[in-house]
């Protein structure tokens, strides 16, 4: 049976960097599974990440990918995207670069409401650089950089995408990767910009989150098709609940149209 | 003063007066009549209602460059005429005309010795309905230069026919043959004897013509952050763009615009974009990305005075030591720069097509006064053959993209082609691009990267090279087209001068620079910064070959012909 197409198939040889019980192996997996699910194309299908331990990811698939600047998934995303409407786009990254130097892409992104997904893993903590406080880090955690906490409350993840436009807002677990690839899948399939904050441990320098899998719990209704109702839901809860808190058709962002004339006309137009 | 039949004009006005409009339909008007000119251009901060003026000059043959001093300025009013007195310069033969009613005449521009000559240009206007009193002084330049009522009407509805208001176009004509009655001159036009050309003619802007020469390479993707004096390049694009298939996207800062670019063109798609100096400075990381991962992008920087927000629109050559080097680590890519404003479509026609060719990147550096100036010119040289990066279309076994080969340049697969699957990469990466921190990894594809550059034939466009003797002029960039008009004054003088106009800054073809060289026995290198980024740059690659000088003076204001004849006689007379 030639035409299973298993997550396996989605698998690149290069091994990853990550920490043992890290929790972007259950992204990856989760990844690939729902490729597989939906028998993605690898060579329709393009993963672009930032920099940062969750950032090697596309290196680990195989598809097309780009590992480029820190910060910096979503532009790139969004150029590959405008320019090839035709590929099904992915952008990946971790906190510090999604939500603190790639902060106002990800604004941007969620406004263009361009039709690709963004996945970012979230541990609360720079990974790459040893333990420094990310913008999702409560006041309180001490630090090598900021031993008594940095006192600033943390970024708002999901709050932040639905106000800034984003068509598709859900929150995943590292640890509970069934669930993972159906969130995966149906961000995948909604036409528009698709945002899932994925709860990802870091056994390294936040082994407390190895609780998590005893906190996560399932939003207990489907995604609101309303803002207010969803911004409500977001607001209210500790941060733990998974699922796709909204979804709404809005239009995206899509680039021009066939051509209407040629280069020689228009030069024509500079003649005296 | 010494290049016959030319004549230069400039007009200025506050905020509404219709100097730039003005200017334009002069322009048009000298153009439909069958002569050649420039137009630059320069404004004051304000967003509207700003003072403005333009700067033009008219001949019988192709003009680049400005002259020395203006024959006739026309101030539509005397409002904040401090501001540009000094880009102005007048002389005790200039002619200034004012209006009557608008008061004295300021100290500022009778210091000069020009004569002054108040008409009655508000009063003229106010007897026509809706009457303007810049149509009133439109008509007494048209009457000195010689355009007739007919040429006049044609640019007229051509600039302003936009505007369907009939009353506009009548009033405005009204007023036009109301000032060609009001003639202050005694003289016969002064167009009288110039040579009609039958030539078809292009009437550009070096913004349009930076945008028409990316369409021409085949970009069909642009992103880009709105900046000063860039804007009009991409205001340009954007409509033509869509026209012809591609598209612009606005993006939410320069950051990410570069990185945009990458995006398209790592999917297949020739990219560009284009910025000023602070927008560079932001791409800089963007631009290590795009040599590292071996992703061609385009920007052009259409320069303006620096450092920080600078003069946003006045013009500068000072970006030149940013794009050579603003890289961290060793990052091999073009710098290329116009020679003149209808260059700017071969220049980044030829930079898109050598960063497709090379999978690097290329930075086309305009600046406002060749981005903003208008040109009627005979139509631009082009690049006929299409230049297409190398790519892969049948890979069998397993893809390299960054394979180690004889020219450095590997071939790139596109998404969408089967079993060429890869991750491109900023970091450090072997032959396929997997992330290495290996020493052999880095050397080889440093190697690579150099090589793919230094083993490439780019042909003879590097520079523009004319004139003989033992003397020459090194110089880049918009400054250029003053530097080959003083070298023709020279010549005239007697003394032979080789210019030197580089337009490929970056690899620097050091062969070619020493054969250019040959018999010169001194070299001055003019270019307009504080710095002499130019000048030390050739002296650190020791690309000048015998007793070299820098003349280098930061902007706004232009190297006017005549000081570099002066300075250059200077130099030889002194040894």
């Amino acid at each position: 049976m030639a035409d299973i197409v298993k997550p396996k198939d989605y698998k690149s040889d290069t091994r990853p960097i990550w920490c043992p019980g890290c929790g972007d192996y259950g992204v990856l997996s989760s990844i690939t599974r729902a490729f597989a699910f939906l028998k993605l194309s690898h060579e329709q299908t393009a993963v672009v990440s930032g920099i940062g331990c969750s950032s090697r990811l596309p290196a680990y698939l195989d598809t097309y990918g780009f590992h480029g600047l820190h910060g910096r998934a979503l532009p790139i995303a969004a150029g590959l995207k405008a320019a090839r409407p035709d590929l099904t786009v992915i952008a990946a990254g971790g906190d510090g670069d999604g939500y603190s130097i790639g902060g106002n892409h990800f604004l941007h992104a969620c406004r263009r409401n361009m039709d690709m997904t963004y996945i970012v893993m979230d541990n609360n903590v720079y990974g790459m650089t040893k333990g420094q406080p990310s913008p999702t880090t409560a006041p309180d955690w001490p630090s090598k950089l900021a031993p008594h906490g940095t006192g600033i409350r943390p970024f708002q993840p999901l709050a932040i995408a639905l106000s800034s436009g984003a068509s598709f807002v859900a929150r995943g677990f590292a640890g509970d990767p069934a669930k993972l690839t159906r969130l995966i899948v149906e961000a995948i399939n909604h036409p528009g910009f698709s945002f899932i904050e994925v709860l990802s441990p870091c056994p390294t320098f936040r082994p407390e989150q190895k609780e998590w899998k005893h906190h996560v719990r399932q939003w207990q209704d489907g995604p609101a098709p309303d803002p207010v109702e969803a911004a409500s839901r977001i607001h209210a809860d500790d941060g733990m609940s998974t699922g796709i808190v909204y979804q709404s058709e809005l239009p995206a962002w899509q680039p021009g149209s066939e051509p209407s004339t040629t280069i020689e006309k228009l030069e024509q137009g500079f003649y005296v | 003063m010494n290049n016959p039949n030319t004549v230069s004009i400039a007009i200025t006005g506050s905020g509404g007066s219709g100097a730039v409009t003005t200017g334009m339909i002069l322009l048009k008007a000298m153009a439909q009549a069958g002569f050649y000119g420039i137009m630059s251009r320069s404004s004051g901060p304000q967003i509207r209602g700003g003072e403005s003026a333009v700067m033009m000059r008219f001949a019988d043959h192709e003009v680049h460059s400005h002259d020395d001093g203006f024959h006739i300025l026309l101030c539509l009013d005397w409002l904040k005429i401090e501001r540009f007195a000094d880009e102005i310069p007048l002389h005790d033969k200039s002619l200034l005309l004012g209006d009557r009613d608008a008061g004295e005449i300021p100290d500022i521009l009778t210091a000069s010795g020009a004569q002054g000559q108040l008409l009655p240009l508000k009063k003229l206007a106010g007897e026509i309905e809706g009457g303007r009193s810049n149509m009133i002084g439109l008509g007494v330049l048209a009457e000195w230069l010689g355009l007739s009522a007919d040429i006049m009407n044609k640019a007229l509805q051509e600039v302003l026919g936009h505007k369907k208001d009939r009353l506009i176009i009548e009033s405005s004509m009204a007023c036009i043959e109301q000032g060609m009655k009001l003639s202050p001159f005694s003289a016969p036009p002064l167009t009288t004897d110039w040579q009609i050309s039958q030539a078809r003619r292009w009437n550009i802007s070096g913004n349009e013509a930076a945008g028409l020469g990316a369409l021409k390479a085949g970009v069909r993707f642009v992103a880009a952050y709105p900046i000063t004096p860039a804007s009009e390049m991409l205001e340009w694009l954007s409509p033509n763009l869509e026209k012809i298939g591609g598209a612009l996207l606005q993006a939410e800062d320069e950051l990410s615009s570069i990185n945009m670019i990458i995006g398209a063109s790592f999917g297949g798609v020739p990219a560009l974009t284009a910025t000023s100096g602070p927008g560079l400075s932001l791409m800089m990381e963007g631009l290590g990305l795009a040599v590292a991962s071996e992703t061609p992008v385009v920007v052009v920087n259409v320069m303006r005075g620096g450092p920080s927000t600078g003069i946003p629109t006045k013009s500068e050559q000072a970006d030149l030591n940013l794009a050579l080097f603003g890289f961290h680590g060793d990052a091999p890519h073009i710098v290329l720069a116009p020679t003149d404003i209808k260059d700017s479509v071969f220049t980044v026609q030829w930079a898109s097509c050598l960063a497709e060719q090379l999978q690097t990147v290329a930075i086309v550096m305009s600046d406002q006064f060749l981005g903003q100036s208008r040109a009627v010119v005979n139509p631009p040289q082009v690049i006929s053959q299409p230049c297409q990066r190398i790519t892969s279309s049948a890979i069998d076994g397993r893809y390299q993209r960054y394979e180690l080969t004889e020219s450095g340049i590997s071939p790139m697969s596109i998404p969408g082609t089967p079993r060429g699957m890869y991750t491109a990469d900023g970091l450090e990466h072997d032959a396929r691009g997997t992330p290495s921190s290996m020493a052999q990894d880095h050397l080889s594809q440093m190697a690579k990267r150099r090589d793919k550059l230094l083993h490439f034939d780019f042909g003879k466009h590097w520079a523009e090279i004319e004139g003989e003797g033992d003397l020459a002029i090194v110089t880049w960039g918009s400054i250029s087209a003053m530097v080959r008009e003083a070298a023709q004054r020279l010549r005239l003088k007697g003394i032979k001068t080789r210019v030197i106009t580089i337009r490929l800054l970056m690899p620097l073809p050091l062969k070619q620079m020493k054969s250019a060289q040959q018999g010169i026995k001194r070299c001055i290198v003019v270019e307009q910064n504080q710095s002499g980024q130019l000048y030390h740059y050739l002296k650190g690659m020791e690309a000048l070959e015998s007793h070299s000088s820098s003349f280098a003076r930061p902007g706004p204001l232009l190297i006017r012909p005549d000081e570099l004849v002066t300075f250059v006689e200077q130099q030889v007379k002194h040894g």
